[in-house]
């Protein structure tokens, strides 16, 4: 069993880097998707067949701007993280250069998250 | 150590699911851009606000931009064809998910009895949230 193994604050000090973020995100990123996708789910049939509050409820935080902002970091990163892993993965020999890889896919994904926040919390302040 | 033994080489059913996560992914962003060019052929770059078509691009239900600026979702956006596009999301994403979910436990149960408890029970939700799914789907 690993988790008999005590890593304890070693486990700070694992030198992974940026690929391990990278990692650890797309895992954060993507159990978060399912509970956000199955709790959607289950909300919006229980808001549709029997009108509950419950799930009125929970899709009107859903509906809102700083539930978007979250959804919109985890689904983005983790569908740009999952384009670089099939990317490596179909052409190995790119694995030499992981970590650039793994700059670069910032360098985009940086630009393109921010400018849509941006727009968001620009509209909903003029808006009102 | 590891408390995950290596899967065989060849054909198994890791090897499968491994070559399914991959083509399902690629195919929920090809369907995700899909859904966004259809979107702004059909007027969202006037109609919606950012929030809106972000909503549209991830999942096109017509739910999803009634409030907006849209003047009749029956024409192009609630209609049979974004159905099936949903149905088809719906199963991508839904198997791409619970086999991700899979993944993450089987790293920490290991070779013990929970391992097939597990595969039992998110098999059981695979198919619920499916179902449940498909019926919000053709329901809306």
């Amino acid at each position: 069993m690993a988790l008999k193994r005590s890593v304890g604050l070693k486990g700070l000090r694992y030198r992974g880097g940026g690929p391990m973020l990278a990692w650890s995100l797309h895992r954060i990123s993507g159990l978060l998707i399912i509970i956000f996708v199955g709790t959607h789910v289950l909300a919006s049939f229980f808001m549709q067949q029997t009108a509950s509050d419950l799930g009125t409820n929970l899709n009107i935080i859903y509906e809102s701007l700083y539930f978007q902002i979250l959804i919109y970091f985890v689904v983005m990163f983790h569908g740009l993280n999952g384009l670089r892993i099939l990317i490596l993965d179909t052409w190995p020999q790119l694995l030499e250069y992981q970590r650039e890889v793994t700059w670069l896919q910032w360098l985009v994904f940086i630009p393109v998250y921010g400018l849509t926040v941006f727009i968001m919390i620009q509209h909903a302040a003029s808006s009102g | 150590m590891s408390s995950r033994t290596a899967p065989q080489l060849g054909f198994s059913f890791e090897y499968l699911m491994w070559i399914f996560t991959r083509i399902s992914g690629l195919a929920l962003i090809l369907l995700m851009s899909f859904g966004m060019a259809a979107a702004f052929w059909m007027g969202a770059r006037t109609q919606t606000d950012v929030g809106t078509l972000m909503r549209w691009t991830f999942f096109p239900n017509p739910n999803h931009v009634v409030n907006s600026d849209i003047p009749d979702i029956t024409l192009g956006w609630a209609t049979a064809y974004w159905q099936i596009m949903q149905i088809l999301i719906v199963f991508f994403a839904a198997a791409h998910g619970i086999n991700g979910v899979r993944v993450v436990i089987e790293d920490y149960v290991g070779q013990t009895w929970w391992r097939p408890f597990w595969r039992g029970l998110l098999f059981l939700i695979w198919l619920f949230i499916l179902i449940v799914a498909v019926y919000v789907i053709l329901a809306s």
